[in-house]
């Protein structure tokens, strides 16, 4: 077993996560919990349920690296680093060619060009509005009467895609109530709805520049509807790995583990000195 | 954190600032004396030179979104029809004229016995001056500056604001009833000239590490260059000023424990938040040494010649940042970087200055790619609190700073 273990926590607006890594960097446990507005409960739900699946006690926890929204009000944080960099650091780890990360979570949605190295370039988030996150499916979702879930395979298997011209979460709504009144299906309607929040993104993927290979990180990850449309609109393919909600606190977790070999190294340095 | 050691030079700049305003807003019950309301980039040296007391707006906005009461403001000149999308300057001003509401004493900036409008710093000053022509009609004096795309200005548009100026010293004096002296004019110009150059050496000082005050300092001692340069008082603060910051860099005093990243900044403040800004970045002891805001107040034509003083005037005129096109900007910038260190630059782009925001992100793109300057594009407004989010604004300067740390390993 390993001598020692790094946790990476993400709490995000809707969604806490946590990654257990040992200390060669390799993944042991992960754990995704909703906040439901609860962001130290649910931080401390995940980052137990994580010790509990790898049987690590706290004491071999050697850093507790925090990110997202919530990052700054865990109190037993080791370092705080934003969603940014654990998102680029968390690809890279997963797939090191990557050069352009899409992130789409709950509250927001983030573009970031990544050096050859690995490290971020540029970035650019959405701008005091929710259209283009997670939220925005969300509410349409609820809006529809159908599951979240659900949405992805409904819009691929639609042939007909509605038009959405609101990019406003409000606006959108009614339009989409207005949709279903005029009878339109409600297939067609999500897969306007998936293609409305690649356009979204779209133009905050160009503001930063693509370069692919292109990675999609973030719960939206999930919805193969939003993943088909900006691969479609972007005109490249889009990487989205096994679990694209974590891939931020796996970051968080790497970056811990680098921090503790830095240490490690600077006290082996003082060490031979004397 | 160690205590920040404050700038002495402020008690006096409140002062000064505190009896001008007083003395405005004392001639407003005195038919002799003149005033004139005046756009930022405007002569305003004609007006001292004619006795006339300038009163700014955006200068008089900008000290209601530091008083954090622009908001209720700009209320009144949106239920008046104004567009949210027009200048938070222009609706705060406008808004304070039809509420009898502002930040001198509750009150609104003194009554224009006349107008005088430049637009070297935008458009918008033309529609906003015509707006306060209707609402006081009294005169307004226009001064045309063409906006110059190249780098080196052009002489014909200098000939043509130098008419303008001829125009307006005439204008001003059948105003007020005095023609002015070309004397007084003259040494009016003098007074201005050395104003200008004391602030810009000011600012040079900042090139020092660590810099002795940073630009949410520079922001707040801009008040003088822009309402009261032209006159002796003007050059007696500079002049302390200059002294302080010399002596703080001989003793070492800068304004963050430890200088660690040097950025510059560009457009205008966020007036509401400068102490947000200037606590964020000082968390990533990261001090903001320099901005193309300040020094838009100090432009002076290269090859000017004193001996033609209406000419060099003309000349300064139309010679700032904003009034150029992208090559003169990437080139100040650029400049700007090399001479201040720079780590890395913060774009404010500000949803009221169209004029000023416009291109920053091909800018960005620009400092990015061909000089390898990291920058964050912060969207905000210079008074308008609703364009703005802790939150978002505050998690973009950590991912920045975060990045500008692994870039400088």
């Amino acid at each position: 077993m390993s001598e020692y273990f790094v946790i990476g926590l993400d709490i995000g607006s809707a969604t806490a996560k946590a990654v257990l890594i040992d200390n060669e960097g390799k993944k042991i446990a992960s754990s995704i919990r909703p906040t439901a507005g609860r962001l130290l409960q649910s931080a401390e739900t995940v980052k137990r349920e994580v010790m509990e699946q790898a049987k690590v006690n706290e004491e071999l926890v050697k850093a507790i690296i925090t990110t997202g929204y919530g990052r700054d009000i865990i109190p037993d944080k080791t370092k705080s680093i934003t969603e940014i960099t654990c998102h680029a650091r968390g690809a890279h780890e997963t797939e090191p060619t990557i050069r352009f990360v899409i992130d789409i979570g709950g509250q927001d949605s983030k573009t970031i060009l990544l050096d050859i190295d690995g490290q971020v370039n540029r970035f650019e988030m959405n701008d005091k509005c929710a259209a283009g996150t997670g939220r925005f499916l969300e509410v349409m979702a609820r809006t529809l009467g159908i599951h979240l879930d659900e949405m992805g395979e409904m819009a691929v298997k639609s042939d007909k895609t509605s038009r959405i011209s609101s990019t406003c979460t409000v606006f959108a709504e009614s339009e989409v109530i207005s949709l279903l009144a005029q009878g339109e299906e409600i297939p067609a309607i999500v897969s306007g709805l998936c293609r409305a929040v690649s356009e979204r993104v779209q133009g905050l993927a160009a503001r930063v520049g693509v370069v692919p290979p292109i990675m999609m990180t973030g719960g939206v990850a999930k919805n193969k509807g939003v993943v088909n449309w900006l691969s479609k609109i972007l005109k490249h393919e889009l990487i989205v790995p096994e679990e694209p909600q974590i891939i931020g606190a796996l970051g968080a977790a790497i970056m811990g583990l680098e921090l503790i070999n830095k240490n490690n190294d600077s006290i082996q340095k003082i060490t031979q000195s004397k | 954190m160690s205590k920040r050691v404050p700038i002495r030079a402020t008690a006096q700049m409140k002062q000064l600032m505190g009896f001008y305003y007083m003395m405005a807003k004392t001639a407003e019950n005195d038919p002799e004396q003149k005033i004139a309301w005046i756009t930022s980039g405007g002569p305003v040296e004609i007006l001292h030179a004619a006795g006339v007391i300038p009163i700014y707006p955006e200068n008089v906005a900008a000290m209601s979104g530091t008083m954090k009461i622009a908001d209720e403001i700009c209320a009144v000149a949106e239920d008046n029809g104004f567009s949210r999308d027009l200048c938070s300057y222009a609706r705060t001003d406008i808004g304070s004229v039809l509420s009898g509401k502002g930040p001198l004493m509750g009150t609104p900036s003194p009554k224009p016995d006349f107008l005088v409008c430049c637009n070297n710093i935008c458009g918008t000053v033309t529609k906003w001056y015509e707006e306060l022509q209707r609402i006081y009609n009294v005169p307004l004096i226009y001064i045309d500056a063409p906006f110059q795309y190249g780098i080196k200005d052009r002489p014909e548009a200098i000939d043509y604001i130098e008419s303008q100026l001829k125009q307006m010293i005439e204008q001003v004096g059948e105003i007020t009833g005095k023609p002015i002296a070309w004397d007084k004019f003259i040494e009016t110009l003098e007074l201005s000239d050395r104003a200008v150059k004391l602030w810009r050496e000011i600012q040079d000082l900042l090139q020092h590490k660590p810099a002795p005050m940073n630009s949410f300092d520079t922001f707040i001692h801009l008040a003088p260059i822009v309402t009261l340069r032209g006159t002796q008082g003007c050059i007696e603060y500079y002049e302390t000023l200059k002294a302080e910051m010399l002596e703080r860099i001989e003793q070492g005093i800068g304004t963050l424990e430890h200088e660690e990243y040097r950025l510059g900044w560009d457009n205008l403040a966020i007036w509401y938040k400068i102490k947000f800004l200037a606590d964020r970045f000082s968390q990533h002891n990261a001090a903001l040494v320099v901005s193309t805001y300040t020094r838009n107040f100090c432009y002076q034509t290269e090859d000017r010649d004193i001996s033609k003083p209406l000419r060099a005037m003309a000349g300064d005129y139309m010679a700032g940042y904003i009034n150029h096109g992208l090559d003169f900007r990437e080139k100040e910038l650029y400049q700007m970087v090399q001479n201040f260190s720079l780590d890395g630059l913060v774009m404010h782009s500000n949803r009221s200055c169209r004029a000023y925001s416009f291109g920053q992100y091909e800018l960005a793109q620009t400092m990015e790619e061909k000089y390898g300057v990291p920058v964050l594009i912060i969207e905000a407004d210079q008074n308008d609190t609703r364009m703005w989010s802790d939150e978002q604004v505050g998690n973009r300067i950590d991912a920045f700073m975060e990045r500008v740390a692994a870039k400088k390993k």
